[in-house]
């Protein structure tokens, strides 16, 4: 499968007395969609900042593209070109149109001539299944699944070959998830991405993800297919695979699979 | 690969063009690519993209757009990878609203004056309907078994009076030696320079002591009443109050109404008789007037009435600068950014109010003959 994209090694990261991450590894492959799972407070979105750059570990060694992030002198502005991040909120410019903020990437790292930049945006907005009125409205004017894809639409904007998705679906409704499922299904099969995924959503667990790490204990605890992990005899990643709501969605893949297959 | 990024070659093929794309159709070389296929003479085209090593959704765009623009064209040689990103972005081709719709500028102004003037009124209204709702709320609230909310109130009382001590003290301590000195320099033309101390004490007593404590006050609480119960909207914890069966205007706005009209005399007291110490210890260093003197003289030269001219006005003050913050806070709607917009607002609104409210008493103490 080739050079892992993200690799992680020896990953300590504090917050005052407080370690949340001791000695994490981790390897991302290319063109994999890998779902990062933990409790609340594992050090989830720690780990996300850390591999993208905003949060400097006190320990460890990360490569992104072969390029090492915590090295002093590394130049993550033109590293962070080859990536794209959906935060958890979305984080769209509140003063930017849709199109805007699609365009705003482009605008900073590129001299494209404004004509295909407005087409560039359209097309994006298309893909992420956007209305076309979207373009020109304010984030504020936007409902919570329509934000999350416009957001999903500037992570796009480079074309980036990676892509970081913090809860990408919490708080939309079971039927805007699994648009959004596909979506990113779509879009990994069809742009050769490679997706970083951060979830609590176990139906997106199991419908999209290639392998799902567990975070936990400050540590990556397992790597695996959800097969593979629900075999694995420890007691936080059972209750998490084989409780009620993990047996729930297994279920209803498994109905789904039958259902499509008969 | 990457130097011969993309050749274009024209070649006449069957009535189209041939042209060559190789290298790589990224994003990296749209700019460049976009200006070199603008350059190829129109009619249909025979594109060949066997020779393409990477191509992303810009790239397959541009492909895109030459097939679109130009009917009978075709694509040869497509790798598997660039077809199924030219079938996608072919997809997303849709009619798309990218910008809001522009009006020319005069009637954007005209428009935005309109917007103004209406929003104005509105504010108008639901700020004079707001005081109103304060009021009823605070006397049922009163008269009510559950009674004022005192410990909100002290703890407002706190925030916005003892914990602005330092800053409104130090102030009026500055405007105390500014009118002093300023006052002794003109003064002195005159020979007049003992007239100094009716200038600081009639001035502080009557005006200044209240009235920049007013001010200060509406900077640090107005803000701040504006900002907290904005957030507090944003983050449903009003509408979680109601659903309790509690009033937000009971719980939130009636004690710091109460907490500022109470605190502003006691403030505005104080920061008067800080400009008198600031006056008179210039009046003793540059004028030779000792502190014995100096008090003897304000109390001559000081009528009671503008001690009680200042403190009337005070609780007025102090209720305008709380009920603005609050009624700000309260518009707050949609985003953190409205918080901004709120706090800023409720600041300068205060503020003017204040001044408004002032020129008023002035003519009102005037003509009702306190002079």
């Amino acid at each position: 499968m080739g050079a892992p994209v993200i690799s992680v090694r020896g990953l300590v990261n504090r917050f005052g007395a407080q370690t949340v991450h001791d000695g994490l590894d981790l390897d991302v492959l290319p063109g994999e969609i890998l779902g990062v799972v933990g409790g609340s407070g594992s050090g989830k979105s720690v780990l996300m900042r850390s591999i993208i750059g905003l949060q400097r570990p006190a320990a460890g060694r990360i490569e992104v593209f072969g390029v090492d992030v915590t090295a002093p002198g590394c130049r993550l502005l033109e590293l962070s070109r080859r990536w794209g991040v959906l935060f958890q909120a979305g984080a769209l410019f509140s003063g930017l149109t849709v199109a805007e903020n699609v365009q705003v990437p482009m605008r900073e790292h590129l001299e494209l001539p404004g004509e295909l930049m407005d087409e560039i945006a359209a097309y994006k907005i298309a893909m992420v299944g956007l209305p076309g009125e979207a373009g020109a409205k304010y984030p504020a004017e936007l409902s919570g699944g329509m934000r999350k894809r416009a957001a999903l639409a500037r992570a796009l904007a480079m074309d980036p070959g990676l892509l970081f998705l913090d809860e990408p679906t919490a708080g939309l409704d079971p039927v805007g998830a699994a648009a959004f499922d596909q979506l990113i299904l779509t879009l990994r099969d069809s742009m050769g991405l490679t997706v970083f995924l951060i979830t609590h959503d176990l139906d997106t667990l199991m419908t999209i993800c290639d392998r799902v790490a567990v975070i936990a204990e400050k540590r990556v605890l397992a790597v695996g297919t959800i097969d593979a992990l629900t075999r694995l005899d420890h007691p936080w990643v059972q209750d998490y695979f084989l409780g009620p709501r993990g047996r729930a969605a297994a279920g209803a893949r498994a109905a789904l699979a039958g259902a499509k297959g008969g | 690969m990457a130097t011969e990024a993309a050749d274009t070659g024209d070649g006449a093929a069957g009535g189209r063009q041939r042209l060559v794309l190789a290298g790589e159709l990224t994003i990296d070389r749209a700019a460049g690519l976009e200006r070199e296929l603008a350059g190829v003479p129109p009619g249909p085209l025979a594109i060949d993209l066997s020779g393409v090593t990477r191509i992303d959704t810009v790239g397959a765009w541009l492909v895109h757009r030459l097939l679109r623009d130009r009917s009978g064209s075709g694509v040869e040689g497509a790798p598997a990878d660039a077809r199924r990103l030219l079938a996608e972005v072919a997809a997303a081709d849709q009619p798309c609203a990218l910008r809001p719709d522009l009006q020319p500028p005069w009637l954007r102004e005209i428009g935005k004056i309109g917007t103004a003037v209406i929003g104005a009124a509105a504010t108008m209204g639901a700020g004079l309907g707001f005081v109103g709702t304060v009021l009823l709320v605070a006397v049922r609230t009163a008269v009510s078994r559950r009674g004022i909310r005192w410990a909100a109130v002290s703890r407002q009382m706190e925030a916005t009076g003892v914990e602005a001590l330092g800053i409104v003290g130090l102030m009026s301590f500055l405007i105390g030696i500014v009118i002093a000195q300023q006052g002794a320099v003109q003064l002195e033309q005159f020979g007049a320079q003992v007239f100094t101390v009716n200038l600081i004490g009639r001035s502080t007593f009557r005006e200044l002591g209240i009235l920049l404590t007013a001010i200060m006050v509406a900077g640090r609480s107005a803000s701040a009443f504006a900002a907290q119960i904005g957030t507090m909207k944003l983050n449903e914890e009003l509408d979680a109050m109601r659903t309790i069966g509690l009033d937000p205007v009971e719980v939130l706005v009636v004690p710091r109404v109460i907490a500022l009209t109470v605190i502003m005399p006691l403030l505005g007291f104080y920061a008067s008789i800080l400009a008198v110490i600031g006056g008179g210890l210039l009046c003793w260093t540059l004028l030779d007037i000792p502190p014995a003197t100096y008090v003897q003289r304000i109390r001559e030269v000081v009528p009671m009435s503008d001690f009680w001219i200042g403190m009337a006005k005070a609780p007025f003050f102090g209720a305008v600068i709380a009920m603005t913050g609050c009624f700000q806070g309260m518009q707050v709607t949609g985003t953190a950014e409205s918080v901004g917009s709120r706090t800023t607002i409720a600041v300068v609104q205060s503020i003017f109010l204040v001044i408004v409210l002032d020129a008023f008493f002035a003519v009102f103490f005037t003509a009702i003959g306190f002079v």
